[in-house]
């Protein structure tokens, strides 16, 4: 069971193979083995997914299933969900307990879905490594001497070890994207408001996106038409229609123009991932369509301005996590300046405190105009590059990432880590979607190739990887890890 | 030396919307602690700001009420800053494209002279929570029922020359606020209060002097105390040589004086930057011009119409407009009786006077506009006199009637205008007055005038002062001239 996607395992409930309680149950049993090692939870609610479960079969029985009924899914520990820990992977948030549910989650809960706990990420969402997790490091369960990716590497690797079929994640600037490459599964950041933001604990407000992680495009566009659509509770998510995403799988790619940006190809690429890229980008090809390189002449502006953006609006962000109200309060403080400093000089680790420093820095006086103005300027310059490539051509393709997982421990210094978001990052800029699929092995470390559409165009980016998928099995490939227990 | 005073506002109005201006709860006030404050006022993870749009409504029409420049667009911004009261660690307000632009606000000084006050901008923000520190031993007790109040900060330029001047602009502001009807007003409860900029320079001087803020002064009275007292403090450490420190100051209406808040000034940096969570804020012409199409009659145009159509004089006029409740209160009474100069007379005289005895708003005055009306139509076709009026007023307040006509029915005021009644009781008086008939007779033509009044008052307490005095004195003349 743990190996079958969504779909399939839509398929099986629906023909009774077996009920959602066995499902259920067969994969918090896997949880239980393997996820001492793999660490990719931090809240298992054990007794709630068969509650879900047992509602959903229960639904299923009376004739109201609805496609999602009784799906076993995790969240990433950013979403708020009613009466379970969010700890946004923080010591600041060990003992915060939301006292309402994220939009997502209330649409994953109404359709029918069984959380099966929250998953690990970098603190705050803050990092690429999931290094950063005040629960400890998450493992890749392809070598688990390799990081997931980050920040939602929790989740990818919870879904590559097949202890759950699919997950919610974030992605700010990559976070999706980049464990998904790393983690060889499927993973779609929608157009910037295409999902609502209410009660995703902000990072970087105009950046942070959630989206589906699953083992296929197919999955992805399931689980996106149920978390997709208008919030009024969030001013910044867009009143459009939702497709059912995976009726409108099925076009053909003939005709098809892919424009493949010179910028993501150049130096720092990885001569094998690129290889795996190219041969992807024929695969294309042989389904009828055609191919050109473009430019996005300012990307080497995305990482600077991306760091000033999102630390800025980090810096504001984190300021509520003070002590006062909720999360982590020093002892015995001896005044209010006492509770501030100690409350957050224990509570935050070193990455966050990094970026609050660093966002601090560039909003006050005299560096304003400097650093976020400017940054905000070169943000209009890049998805005006994306706009204009987007005349030519329909989609983008390139490497989710410059190279596959590396190992745990290998990148210390924080601003050769930041490079590795370089291909991922200007989409968060621009606010368009993408979507990244597994594409290759390098030394049983997986590749991801990135695909990149117009805001909005999560139908045509969804077909165009799951065309891909039809043609190609590096989605049905899986790690050694968890294969002798199943 | 000759010292002048520059003094600019900062007037802090609660919009009188139902709910915050980012979230659903509730603004009412004095409520249990934290009852009115959601997630959204707490400020937990995840959670994100709507703006309530009848906080945007209100901010608009207090633009077209001072005839300011409304920009297509404003934008939210995030003001950042550490205080156990302010949840989010940062105050949503409007920093560099405020909702409403320049425009001005005219006063009117005790001398009946007029001046216009420019006001620099408005814009939208949240107040913050309330510390508490009294009921905590050692602690500080925090209430977020505040947090998320829409506030309008009204920001004048440095126009106004004298206590008097700052203290005429509040109240203009106040009756534009309650004209409009977006805020109660009520500085008692802080749904109005004020930030005072006060400095002085040597008279001819152009360049202002260093200025000192006083926080938070929320009554009339105080806003002239406290700068009175700063403008006096302030010159006399001038003359002595001293200087002035820019700093920020509190007024203590008991010790009636202005203290410093800190000692040295912290170096503020708010870190002000468009908040990404809203946004920006876009008001096409159509809603701007609904808006502009639905505005009440303001002070100024009322106070210019009570002149111009009703013939009130300058001075009554003015006090008849300057709060709604009284504008609205006189024009009741004045459509039900039918006489706009008898209206004022009552009811700036016998009501504003009970008013001001008891101590009462207007809202809670015991006479409604249409009962004094029907009252004063009744003193106008004479079915009474002035001074059974006064009783029947006092009977209303006291409510021993539901109208005039019951009351005067029930006490028999009705005036009494038959000649033959009248002159039956002059007869009689006259009759039993024989002493005063003599003197009237033997007196000088040009002295008679006087001694009538005796007479008069024999005739009006006969009749218990419903006879109608017009008509008793040419009487009473005529038949007593005809006895001479």
């Amino acid at each position: 069971m743990h190996d079958m996607t969504l779909t399939e395992l839509a398929r099986a409930l629906e023909a009774g193979e077996f009920t959602s309680r066995q499902l259920t149950e067969s994969l918090l049993a896997r949880i239980e083995r393997l996820d001492g090692e793999l660490n990719s939870f931090i809240s298992v609610t054990a007794e709630q997914a068969l509650a879900a479960a047992d509602a959903a079969d229960a639904a299923r029985a009376r004739g109201e299933a609805g496609p999602l009924t009784g799906l076993p899914l995790a969240l990433k520990d950013i979403f708020c969900t009613q009466d379970v820990k969010t700890s946004c992977g923080s010591k600041m948030l060990d003992n915060f307990v939301a006292p309402y549910d994220a939009h997502v989650v209330e649409k994953l809960k109404a359709a029918g879905t069984v959380s099966l706990g929250k998953t690990n990420m970098d603190e705050f969402a803050m990092g690429s490594s999931n290094e950063n997790s005040h629960y400890g490091p998450v493992k890749n369960p392809w070598d688990l001497a390799a990081v997931p990716g980050g920040s939602s590497g929790g989740s990818a690797a919870a879904v590559a070890a097949g202890l759950v079929p699919a997950a919610l994640g974030t992605d700010t600037g990559g976070s999706i994207r980049q464990p998904a490459a790393f983690c060889g599964i499927t993973g779609l950041k929608p157009t910037y408001g295409r999902v609502s933001r209410y009660g995703m604990v902000a990072y970087a407000s105009s950046l942070d996106q959630g989206g589906p992680m699953a083992r296929t495009a197919e999955d992805c566009a399931l689980l996106l038409s149920a978390i997709a659509g208008h919030d009024l509770r969030d001013s910044t998510s867009v009143a459009r229609g939702v497709p059912d995403y995976r009726a409108e799988l099925g076009a053909s790619l003939s005709g098809l123009k892919i424009g493949l940006p010179k910028e993501y190809f150049g130096d720092g690429l990885d001569p094998a991932v690129e290889t795996a890229i190219r041969e992807a980008v024929k695969v294309y090809e042989s389904l009828g369509a055609t191919v050109q390189e473009v430019s996005l002449p300012h990307t080497h502006h995305a990482i600077p301005a991306y760091y000033v953006i999102a630390p800025a609006e980090a810096s504001s962000n984190l300021s509520r996590f003070d002590g006062v109200r909720f999360g982590h309060r020093c002892d015995a403080p001896t005044d209010l300046e006492d509770l501030y400093k100690r409350s957050r000089a224990e509570g935050f680790g070193d990455e966050v405190k990094r970026r609050i420093l660093i966002g601090t820095h560039t909003l006050s006086e005299g560096f304003f105009d400097a650093y976020y103005k400017k940054a905000q300027q070169v943000r209009r310059l890049i998805r005006q590059d994306f706009m204009d490539a987007f005349e030519e051509v329909d989609v983008l393709m390139g490497p989710s990432t410059p190279t596959p997982a590396f190992d745990l421990g290998a990148n210390k210094d924080p601003v050769s880590m930041y490079l590795q978001d370089i291909y991922t990052i200007a989409i968060n800029l621009a606010g368009i979607p993408g979507i990244s699929v597994p594409a290759g092995n390098i030394d049983g470390r997986p590749v991801g190739l990135q695909i990149l559409g117009p805001h909005f165009a999560e139908s045509q980016l969804l077909n165009v990887a799951h065309q891909f998928q039809q043609v190609t099995d590096w989605h049905q490939q899986r790690p050694a890890f968890g294969k002798e227990n199943a | 030396m000759q010292w002048e005073t520059v003094i600019g506002l900062e007037v802090h109005v609660q919009l009188a919307t139902r709910s915050k201006i980012f979230s659903g709860a509730s603004t009412a006030f004095g409520a249990e602690p934290n009852s009115q404050a959601c997630a959204v006022d707490l400020g937990l993870p995840g959670v994100l700001p709507v703006l309530n749009e009848s906080a945007v409504a209100m901010a608009v029409q207090f633009g077209l009420g001072i005839d300011a420049e409304i920009p297509e667009v404003s934008i939210f911004d995030r003001k950042n800053y550490f205080y156990p009261d302010l949840p989010k660690g940062y105050q949503t307000s409007q920093m560099y494209h405020p909702i409403v632009g320049p425009g001005e606000v005219e006063i009117t000084l005790d001398d009946g002279e007029t001046k216009r006050i420019r006001v620099h901008h408005a814009h939208l923000e949240e107040d913050a929570g309330k510390s508490l520190h009294e009921d905590f031993h050692g602690m500080t007790g925090v209430d977020l029922n505040r947090a998320g109040t829409p506030l309008l900060e009204i920001v004048s330029e440095p126009d106004m020359r004298s206590a008097k001047e700052a203290a005429a602009y509040l109240k203009a502001i106040h009756s534009i606020v309650t004209y409009l009807g977006i805020s109660d007003g009520n500085m008692a409860e802080g749904s109005m209060r004020c930030d005072v900029n006060v400095s002085v320079r040597p008279k001819g001087q152009e360049a202002f002097g260093t200025r000192a803020e006083i926080k938070n002064v929320n009554s009339f009275r105080f806003v002239e105390r406290a700068i009175a007292f700063e403008v006096e403090r302030q010159v006399e450490l001038l003359e002595d040589g001293g200087k002035v420190v820019q700093e920020t100051r509190l007024y203590d209406p008991e010790a009636d004086e202005t203290r410093s808040m800190r000692t040295k000034e912290e170096a503020n940096d708010y870190r002000y930057f468009p908040c990404p969570d809203l946004l920006p804020v876009v008001l096409d012409d159509a809603y701007v011009d609904h808006l502009r199409t639905s505005l009440p009659e303001l002070p100024a145009e009322k106070r210019a119409r009570f002149q111009d159509k009703l013939g009130l004089s300058a001075y009554d006029a003015g006090v008849l407009s300057a709060t709604r409740a009284m504008a609205d209160f006189f024009e009741g009474v004045k459509d039900v009786c039918g006489d706009a100069k008898l209206a004022a007379n009552w009811v700036q005289g016998e009501f504003a006077g009970r008013l001001n005895k008891e101590g009462l708003e207007i809202a809670s005055s015991p006479v409604s506009a249409a009962q004094l009306g029907e009252l004063v139509a009744r003193v106008k076709d004479e079915t009474i006199n002035g001074k059974a009026a006064k009783q029947v007023f006092a009977a209303l307040w006291d409510g021993e009637g539901d109208s005039a006509d019951a009351i005067i029915e029930a006490r028999g005021l009705k005036q009494v205008t038959d000649t033959g009644a009248i002159e039956a009781m002059i007869d009689q008086v006259i009759a039993d007055s024989p002493v005063q008939v003599a003197q009237y007779r033997d007196a000088e033509p040009e002295k008679r005038g006087k001694m009538i009044g005796y007479f008069v008052g024999q005739v009006m307490k006969a009749s218990r002062g419903t006879a109608n005095p017009q008509q008793v004195n040419g009487l009473l003349k005529e038949k007593l001239d005809a006895l001479c």
